[in-house]
Formats: structure tokens, C-alpha cells, sequence
């Protein structure tokens, strides 16, 4: 089972720029989270902040007890090979072949011999799809094997919490769909805690438990994915939405007179309706059901009281459905929307 | 300003005793010391004897000419000798080192860095400081030690070929001054020079590299920084670790 991620008070800044402050939130054991926010709101700061790669200036990030942000060196390293991160372009090394990229957390950190890591590897590539191409240089394949491999990179030691920094920039809709669709088997298979960052509308809609929002420097909200998508905070509409009209600019956030001004012309355009939250994705047809639904369910319904109402009404929605088909896995599952 | 240098120059001296840590912890990364130990030798070797040649001759030429108008032609060899042992076969090993390897090395590190392949080591839970510093350190101080002791044959022989073949010296005399001279500490002194300015020269290489500033441009600049910095710390510390030889080394002739 996954290890819960648990942030409290972080604030993080670079020089004078204030980047992000006050952030606490729980990942939960085993759940798949993502993490929206418009560009530039330091959603991979926040990401490489959770693993102690950059150290935010308060706050602490607890897994195991171990403070990833002020606990001792030693500790952090041993921590970190719990964590499998994807990084946005890959990050391969470029030196190597992708299989010796693969294989690279295995010859460090385990003991295991030649043959036995060629199964795992092989296994690993032929998960993301990249078979036969494992004798290439990360230089000689595109910007979406890259991604892949990273990912295979990512995975090869069975990690505990799995944080993917945009998977889908680069990649076609279809293959952004067939990566949501990798995730959650995934995460049926491993039943690890799962971070993504991302922009993606269709990754945020399918395939998290919970989902949080970075923007003007604070987390808007986090929490069951009901929430966020039933949610009527202005910033979270216009990001779903894709709209122009709303807090969000061009360059971060847009000033109190351009807002106004926005006020008068928006009798326009009609007024946002309860929208329809579309199903989450379910494993791949022969995969175990994912663990971490059963529990999730517990949590949710026992922090019902304190959710706003109409993420309330979404989730004993969805669970009435729920319990009036129960998890058999849909045939639409796999398409991606 | 002198705030941000003196930063600058804590980070370097933090790197270098994490290096110095992590030699002993295991596993050593033979492969990478190996591979490393062959590039930098590879790049330094030929320049070394090239450069060593006409710098051995100089100094003859120089030292004869002196010493024939001071009427100590017999000296000539022991105080070429001296020169090239202990000033100038370090010095041009230092300028290789740092040159040639160092650049190679700092940007080697640099564009890992800013590819994010040492993030995702780290991430890995191995430490680029061990895996890839630690080798390139140890390379560049184990070819230091090697090279100084090729430069001081060639640049010897440079000089002795100078010397007895165009200013007419005699190789007896040569010899005999050389042995009268010279003593082994010099070669000591030497050698010891010649480590110390590897361990410099990969470490300002290894900084620089490990922390170049915005994007392609910055990993550019830290060569270019590494090498002028690492110049100045060798020719200061050679200065220091000179003055402290003459004090605490008794000269023989004396």
C-alpha cells in the first residue's frame, strides 16, 4: 500500500518572489491526486519541493515520519528511493541506452543479477510500450518516448509514491488518453499514492480521486475530486472552462479594472450551468480492482458533513450509481473522455 | 557583493570536504574513475610533452645564458633542473588540467545539470556527488601526479638537449651540478604540487558545473569561469606552498 504525503505550512520563495505559501494538504495512502494550475503558478516547485530536491523556506513534508524538507540528509536519500518521479522531458540520462536507463535504480540499489533485471526491464518498457526501441539513445527517439521511458524509469522499483510531473505535454490526445488510462492500471497494480501535475482537462476530469489548484501564490482548494469540479470559486470555473472570462490573464492574473470592465461585457456569455462530471476511469479488463477505491470511499463519506453541497449531492451520486452497478469495469473506459 | 563571494567561496570549500567524504563510501565507482582517468589523460598527455619541450629549452637557454655571464657555467644543469622540476612542470601540468579536463568536465556536469539528469539521480537516491564527482576528482588528481612526472623527464631532457647540443655545455658538468643541486625533496615538492592543483582544478570544475546559471548560456560561462578561477587559486596556492618548501626544505648547495 501507498504511504500517505503529508504538507503543513509550506512556503516557498525565490529571492523575493513569493511563490507559493501556506500550503497544507494530505495525499492520501494509495489515492491518485493531480495538482492543476495555470502556468507558472510552481506546480513543479511544489513537486520537487514534496521529494527535497528544492527546500522551501517553512514548513514541513512528512512521509514516514521523515521531515523532506529539514530532516537529516541521510534520511531524505533513504526516503527518496520510496518515490518514483517523472520527470517533464524524461530526464534521461543521455549517455545511456533507455535500457540502461531503466536498469539504472536497479544496479544501484539492488542486488539482483544481470538476467534478472533484464526481465523487470524488459517488462517495465513493454508496460509503456516502448518494446524495441530500448537499444536507442534518449537522443534519437521523440520528445513522447522520452516521457515514456521516464516514466518505465520511474517505476522499476516498485515505488511507494509515484509523482508525474505533465505527463501529457508533447503528446497527442490519443496518447494522453492511453497514458491516463496507464495510470490508473497502474495504480491498481501497485496501489501506490500518485501525484500528478498537470493542465490537462481531460487527465483532471478522468482520472484522480483528488484533485487541488494552485493560484496567486496559494492552494485554492484540494480535496475529492467532487469538490473541484462542482466547485463555483471563479478561478476554478473559468480553468475548467478554458474560458477567457475570469481572474485568469495572460501573464499569472489579471488586475481589478480589467475584471470590472469584464463584468460589464460577461452578461453575454451565459452563465456556467451545474456541470456533468464524467465518470473516473476504471483498470484495464483483468487487472485487480483498484484498492485504494474502497478506501477512499470510507474517507469521503465520513468527511461528507463538511464538504459544500453540491460536491455532496456529486458524491452520493456517483456512489448511488456505484452501488447500482458495482465495479464491473465499463468498455468505454479506456477512450479517454 | 563580498557577501555573495564569500558565499560563492564557502559553497566550493562545502563541496570540496563532501568530496572528500564521499571517497570512502562505498561503492567506489570504479568504471566511471576508470573512463574518466582515460579522457583526461587522453586530452592532456600530448599538449603536456608538446608544451614541456620548448619550456625545458627556454629555461635552459635562459639559465645558461645567465650563468655564463656570472662565470657559473658549470650550474647551468642543477638550476634549469630545479626550475623545471619544481616550477614549471607543475604549473604546466596545472594549466592542462584545468584547461583541457576541467572545461571538459564542468561542462559535462553542467549540461547534465541543466538537462535535470542530476535531479533525477537524485531523485533516485544516489548522490551525484558520489557517483560523478568523486571519480572526476580522483581522475584529474591521479593524471596530475602522472603527468607532472612526464613533464619533468621531457622538460629535463628538453633542457639537457639544449644545454650540451646548441650553448656547448658539457654533459658531465650538467650532471654533476644537477646531482650537486638537487635533491630529492624538490621532487617531492613536486609531485605534491602537482596533486594538490588536480584536487583544485576538479573541484572549481565540479562547482561550476554542478551549479551553472540559467540554461544553455550559463553551463558556457561556468567553463569559462572555472577555468580563470581555477588559474588564479593554482598560481596563489603555488605560491604559498613555495614559500612554505624554501622555509622548511634546507637547499642542499647551502
Amino acid at each position: 500500500m501507498g504511504i500517505e504525503v503529508a504538507v503543513e505550512g509550506l512556503t516557498m520563495s525565490f529571492g523575493k518572489q513569493n511563490i507559493w505559501q501556506d500550503v497544507s494538504l494530505t495525499l492520501p495512502a494509495g489515492e491518485v491526486s493531480v495538482m492543476l494550475g495555470p502556468s507558472g503558478t510552481g506546480k513543479t516547485v511544489f513537486l520537487k519541493s514534496l521529494i527535497g530536491l528544492l527546500k522551501p523556506q517553512r514548513g514541513r513534508v512528512l512521509i514516514n515520519g521523515v521531515d523532506m524538507v529539514g530532516g537529516r540528509e541521510k534520511d531524505i536519500y533513504e526516503t527518496r528511493k520510496l518515490f518514483g518521479l517523472m520527470f517533464q522531458d524524461g530526464a534521461l540520462f543521455g549517455s545511456m541506452s533507455l535500457f540502461d536507463n531503466i536498469a539504472f535504480p536497479l544496479r544501484e540499489h539492488t542486488r539482483k543479477r544481470e538476467s534478472e533485471i533484464r526481465r523487470i526491464v524488459m517488462e517495465r518498457i513493454e508496460l509503456v510500450g516502448l518494446l524495441g526501441a530500448e537499444g536507442k539513445l534518449p537522443g534519437e527517439i521523440s520528445g513522447g518516448m522520452r516521457k515514456r521511458a521516464g516514466l518505465a524509469r520511474a517505476l522499476v522499483l516498485d515505488p511507494q509514491i509515484v509523482l508525474c510531473d505533465e505527463p501529457d505535454s508533447g503528446l497527442d490526445p490519443v496518447r494522453t488518453a492511453y497514458l491516463s488510462q496507464l495510470l490508473i492500471d497502474l495504480n491498481a497494480r501497485i496501489d501506490a499514492t500518485m501525484l500528478i501535475v498537470t493542465h490537462n482537462l481531460d487527465i483532471a476530469a478522468t482520472v484522480p480521486d483528488n484533485m487541488g489548484m494552485f493560484f496567486r501564490r496559494e492552494l485554492v482548494t484540494f480535496g475529492p475530486r467532487e469538490v473541484l469540479l462542482t466547485s463555483e470559486e471563479p478561478v476554478v470555473t473559468q480553468f475548467l472552462a478554458g474560458r477567457r472570462e475570469g481572474p485568469i490573464g495572460m501573464s499569472e492574473e489579471k488586475d481589478a479594472a480589467t475584471l470590472a470592465a469584464e463584468a460589464d461585457g460577461a452578461a453575454a456569455s451565459p452563465p456556467p450551468g451545474p456541470r456533468a462530471i464524467a465518470p473516473q476511469l476504471e483498470p484495464s479488463p483483468g487487472l485487480p480492482p483498484r484498492a485504494a477505491v474502497g478506501r477512499r470511499r470510507e474517507r469521503v463519506l465520513g468527511m461528507l458533513d463538511t464538504l459544500p453541497p453540491a460536491a455532496r449531492a456529486a458524491i452520493e451520486d456517483t456512489y448511488a450509481r456505484h452501488a447500482a452497478a458495482p465495479t464491473v469495469s465499463l468498455p468505454a473506459a479506456g477512450s479517454g473522455s | 557583493m563580498i557577501g555573495g563571494a564569500l558565499r560563492q567561496t564557502g559553497r566550493l570549500f562545502a563541496l570540496a570536504a563532501e568530496v572528500s567524504r564521499a571517497v570512502f563510501r562505498r561503492p567506489f565507482q570504479l568504471r566511471e574513475f576508470v573512463e574518466q582517468f582515460w579522457f583526461v589523460a587522453s586530452v592532456t598527455i600530448l599538449p603536456a610533452a608538446l608544451v614541456s619541450i620548448p619550456f625545458g629549452a627556454v629555461i635552459a637557454l635562459q639559465v645558461g645564458s645567465l650563468t655564463q655571464q656570472l662565470g657559473a657555467q658549470s650550474f647551468t644543469g642543477g638550476a634549469s633542473v630545479l626550475a623545471v622540476i619544481q616550477q614549471a612542470s607543475p604549473l604546466i601540468v596545472a594549466l592542462l588540467i584545468s584547461g583541457a579536463a576541467g572545461s571538459a568536465i564542468c561542462a559535462d556536469l553542467g549540461s547534465r545539470k541543466i538537462r535535470e539528469e542530476l535531479d533525477a539521480m537524485e531523485v533516485m537516491g544516489v548522490s551525484p556527488v558520489q557517483r560523478l564527482v568523486v571519480p572526476r576528482v580522483l581522475a584529474t588528481m591521479a593524471v596530475a601526479v602522472l603527468l607532472n612526472g612526464m613533464v619533468s623527464v621531457v622538460g629535463t631532457l628538453g633542457g639537457y638537449f639544449f644545454n650540451i647540443v646548441l650553448q656547448g655545455g658539457t654533459p658531465g658538468a650538467y650532471l654533476a651540478s644537477f646531482s650537486a643541486l638537487a635533491q630529492l625533496p624538490d621532487l617531492y615538492i613536486s609531485e605534491l604540487k602537482a596533486l594538490i592543483f588536480g584536487f583544485i582544478a576538479g573541484i572549481v570544475a565540479a562547482y561550476r558545473g554542478l551549479n551553472p546559471r540559467g540554461g544553455p548560456k550559463g553551463v558556457g560561462d561556468a567553463v569559462n569561469q572555472a577555468v580563470v578561477i581555477t588559474f588564479m587559486l593554482l598560481f596563489f596556492v603555488n605560491m604559498v606552498l613555495t614559500g612554505i618548501y624554501l622555509q622548511i626544505v634546507p637547499p642542499k648547495g647551502g
